[in-house]
């Protein structure tokens, strides 16, 4: 169909990261931009979010979810991005063609100048953990637990056992608590905690929710509905540990055991995906292996804070608008491949071109394969050679840990190879 | 007290079959399930394999039946619009030991009339490049087909209503009305119900039900546990059916990729007495794993997305031909303790391939008895399928949309399932009024995410098209609402 509609940025999700680069893609001279949403209103998961710990970083500010997104929604619709509401993405092509459709508009065919996707990321499943048992009604994730409570006004158990220490396991444990339901336990398959420290504090500890590290479910009780779960202990090769069987009565199990990216649409433009973050490939403008498609927030990566992923989305909407505006493509200089040194799991962008420093820092995000519980040197290295380095007090799994690049390395970083970045004890 | 000429008891494979073999007819029929859908047993957890028929031992009805029943899905398949592919199966051998048995499963073969063949090793790896590369041959059944399993069910039960059978679901039996000899009735939990004839497809419990009949009281059916492990299709793909050399108990954990797309690895076969025990266990899924890695060494175990386990209603029924000498064959008959009772039982794989040839065979059965079995004039064959938005072309979608909008709102993004489709099956013949029903009918939640995504909404569509609270909306019926009560209630 040659009668599509054309614009200049599209993104696909109204998350904070969509919301972010569709406003900041038009600020800076994008002229038409569309956000289409699946859910009938913008602000994606950040609307069943409505505890606080958002904006602090980017308003000073501590706001829920929603408000936090309103400010965006509020301010994308008077820089005159476009939306589309209640419509599915069912493709993207490498040339940038997107086939959507939804109750409202139909089916839709649209041309885009660039893309940015921004599709957030999903919870992981009991599937992908292999938890055996039964098949009743009661084993929810966190995040859709979250959204019958917060959006839809209902209680999904009245005892819970949370499986993972993912940040919406601990956030949900505290939600469900004040709602009258008793929360047994908390279990950690892990021997740390996987979500923010804050949240073990605010949310298990203040309310007397116990949390079981190197714990997992052995299996679900229950034909109907969940009527048990059977926790057990697990040594360091993950075994379970006969003898600490231990059955915990409960309605309902909370999974809270990972976020994956969600990147089928990306996969169907051919845009490469990194095995490690679940994300695409993407450089410091956070352009993916697909020229014109950029990507933002948790679907390059699993981000702490929604905060990062507002600065990611516009840096996103920049190179968007950039590319739209000068046809250049948003690497300009030559590339440096970025990769995870010792102790390093991932780190983002995976590319890097110091040319971009003209316009300020570039964001360097990571995450650390073994807790360090004393301080630690970040490293940003060429070869042997230190180029940077930033103290932190401590380095966890669970915590992202930024290194930003200042302008003033440009000139070693032109003279440098690839680039690695590691982080090392004190 | 309504009364029917024939109910059948149980909403499996073969009960839907048998209810529209014999809605054929002029009788008043009724199909009682106690679950709160069709389909819910061994009918839809099983490897969806419509088997050619070289396994089971030579005069066994399983024999009979499978080589009868395998050519009639063809037809069965373009009258009930049931998604059936004849892909053809291979029983791959490792290593001389396996290779030798080949011989043996072949000559099985060719005594029960299948045809196939034996290819080389370096053939099965060209047909099949993923296969274990240390094959050493194979044994080649062209006339094996996959078929989706639960549309097996829904089909031709739905084709039956059509022509004028009934179907409860929740209904579940307890016992018969007698005069003297005569059946003249069940009692349910839903209140009693008269009949003629009673037709036992009850799957692991037709030997319970029998027994209540007083007939074959050493018949016992001893459930074998098969669990499966399912793999996401876009993340590892497979085109071909591959069997392990079967085990005396078993024909082995294959490696399939099903009609859906999906890649399905299963079963181990584990005997447990507990009739409803579906749970899947860890050592089961080890078993599963590894012996599907010995066809398929690098499948992936990061494309796992679902599990779940089946239970056989393995019988101890000796077969009845002479000089045969089988212990688990089918039980296919009338009564003999009492008049009006015809026992279909003890039907393991390959029951689902079965399932139209034992239908058949009760037509005759019950001729055989005296009925006159008259034909309606009206009787329609045809059932379709109603429209899968994921499988039209671009164009035909557009098209659905616009004729009904809601087609145009995804509420499974990993199944591109929509709320037209959703609310189609709530009001079909054979209603979906579960969340698991919505899902086997639709796919719903099948894929990545597992639901997560799309549960919320499909509870609040539920809810709205059956008129009833959203706390009041299950995912498999009575005791497994979702929702326990709205959020600021205080408990009482």
């Amino acid at each position: 169909m040659s009668d599509a509609k054309q614009y200049d940025v599209v993104v696909i999700g109204s998350g904070p990261g969509g919301l972010a680069a569709a406003i900041s893609a038009k600020k800076t001279g994008a002229d038409r931009v569309l956000i289409i949403e699946r859910d009938v209103e913008p602000g994606g998961i950040l609307l069943q979010c409505i505890h606080n710990g958002f904006g602090v970083e980017v308003f000073k500010q501590d706001l829920p979810g929603p408000a936090y997104a309103q400010r965006f929604i509020d301010e994308a619709f008077q820089v005159g991005v476009e939306f589309m509401l209640d419509t599915m993405v069912l493709e993207i092509t490498r040339e940038r063609r997107i086939t959507a459709v939804s109750r409202k508009h139909g089916f839709v065919e649209l041309q885009a100048r660039a893309v940015v996707l921004a599709m957030g990321c999903r919870e992981r499943t009991r599937a992908q953990i292999r938890l055996p048992g039964h098949r009743p009604a009661g084993v929810y994730t966190a995040g859709t637990a979250q959204r019958w409570v917060n959006v839809e006004g209902y209680m999904p158990g009245k005892r819970f056992v949370i499986l993972g220490s993912g940040d919406i396991g601990m956030i949900m444990a505290r939600r469900l608590t004040y709602e009258g339901a008793k929360v047994e336990r908390v279990l950690e398959v892990m021997p740390y905690l996987s979500g923010l420290t804050r949240n073990y504090v605010q949310c298990l500890l203040d309310n007397d929710i116990e949390l079981q590290l190197r714990h997992t479910v052995r299996r679900i009780l229950g034909k109907n509905r969940v009527e048990a779960v059977e926790a057990v202990a697990v040594d360091e090769q993950m075994n379970y540990i006969p003898g600490t069987e231990e059955i915990i009565p409960c309605d309902t199990l909370l999974l809270s055991v990972g976020l994956i990216p969600e990147n089928e649409l990306s996969r169907q433009a051919g845009v490469a995906i990194d095995p490690i973050t679940g994300g695409p490939f993407v450089d410091d403008s956070f352009q993916t292996s697909v020229p014109g498609i950029f990507s933002a927030g948790n679907v390059v990566h699993v981000y702490d804070l929604v905060d990062w992923v507002t600065e990611a989305g516009l840096t996103a909407g920049k190179s968007a608008a950039r590319l739209v505006r000068s046809g250049l493509a948003a690497g300009d200089g030559p590339a440096l491949p970025l990769k995870a040194g010792e102790n390093v799991r991932y780190v983002v962008p995976h590319t890097l071109r110091p040319d971009h420093l003209a316009d300020g820092d570039i964001r360097v995000q990571l995450r650390v394969r073994q807790p360090l519980e004393r301080p630690v040197w970040v490293e940003l290295r060429s070869g042997d050679k230190l180029l940077h380095r930033k103290g932190e007090p401590y380095a966890r799994p669970g915590e992202m840990i930024t290194l930003p690049v200042r302008p003033n390395l440009m000139d070693e970083l032109k003279a440098a190879g690839e680039l690695t970045v590691a982080v090392v004890a004190r | 007290m309504k009364s029917y000429d024939v109910i059948i008891i149980g909403g499996g494979v073969v009960g839907c079959m048998t209810a529209r073999a014999l809605s054929r007819y002029r009788l008043d029929v009724l199909l009682i399930e106690k679950e709160s859908d069709i389909g819910m047993g061994a009918s839809s957890a099983n490897s969806a394999i419509i088997h050619a028929g070289h396994d089971p031992i030579p005069g066994t009805l399983k024999a009979e039946m499978n080589r009868l029943g395998n050519p009639m899905w063809d037809q069965l398949s373009r009258d009930l619009d049931i998604p059936f592919k004849r892909t053809g199966a291979y029983v791959v051998a490792v290593g001389p030991e396996e290779q030798a048995a080949l011989e043996g499963l072949l000559q099985r073969g060719r005594e029960n009339r299948v045809e196939c063949e034996i290819i080389s090793g370096e053939e099965m790896r060209r047909r099949e490049p993923k296969v274990n590369p240390e094959v050493s041959g194979a044994l080649y059944t062209p006339t094996a087909g996959l078929v989706d399993t639960f549309a097996a069910c829904l089909a031709p039960l739905e084709n039956a209503v059509m022509n004028g059978v009934e179907v409860m679901t929740e209904t579940e039996f307890q016992g018969f009305i007698r005069s003297g000899r005569q059946i003249t009735g069940i009692h349910t939990n839903r209140g009693d119900i008269a009949c003629r004839w009673v037709i036992n497809a009850a799957g692991v419990h037709s030997d319970e039900v029998m027994h209540l009949a007083g007939e074959r009281e050493d018949f016992h059916i001893t459930p074998r546990k098969g669990e499966y492990l399912i793999l996401d299709g876009a993340e590892f793909k497979l085109d071909n059916i591959l069997f392990p050399v079967p085990s005396a108990v078993s024909k082995g954990i294959l490696v399939l990729g099903s009609t859906h797309g999906n890649v399905v690895v299963g079963p181990n076969s584990v005997a447990d007495p507990d009739k409803e025990d579906t749970a899947v266990t860890p050592a089961g899924l080890e078993e599963v794993w590894s012996g599907a890695r010995k066809l398929v060494p690098e499948l992936n175990p990061r494309a796992v997305i679902a599990v779940f386990a089946g239970l056989r209603a393995t019988g101890n029924a000796p077969t009845r031909a002479p000089g045969v000498t089988y212990s688990h064959d089918f039980i296919i008959e009338i009564a003999q303790e009492v008049d009006g009772l015809i026992n279909l039982a003890g039907i393991e794989s390959p029951g689902l391939t079965s399932a139209p040839a034992i239908a058949e065979r009760v037509v005759e059965l019950l001729r055989g008895a005296g009925e006159t079995m008259q034909e309606k004039p009206d009787w329609n064959p045809i059932r379709r399928a109603r429209p899968r938005f994921s499988q039209l072309s671009r164009q035909e979608q557009a098209e659905l949309v616009r004729r009904d909008p809601r087609y145009g709102r995804v509420v499974c993004r990993c199944e591109t399932v929509t709320e037209g489709e959703i609310v189609a099956e709530i009001h079909a013949p054979v209603p979906a009024r579960t969340y698991d029903a919505i899902k086997r009918r639709t796919w719903t939640g099948t894929g990545r995410c597992q639901g997560a995504f799309d549960l919320p909404r499909v509870v609040d569509i539920l809810s709205r098209e059956l008129g009833i609270p959203v706390t009041e909306v299950t995912k498999k019926g009575r005791g497994s609402a979702f929702l326990v009560r709205p959020t600021k209630e205080v408990e009482a």
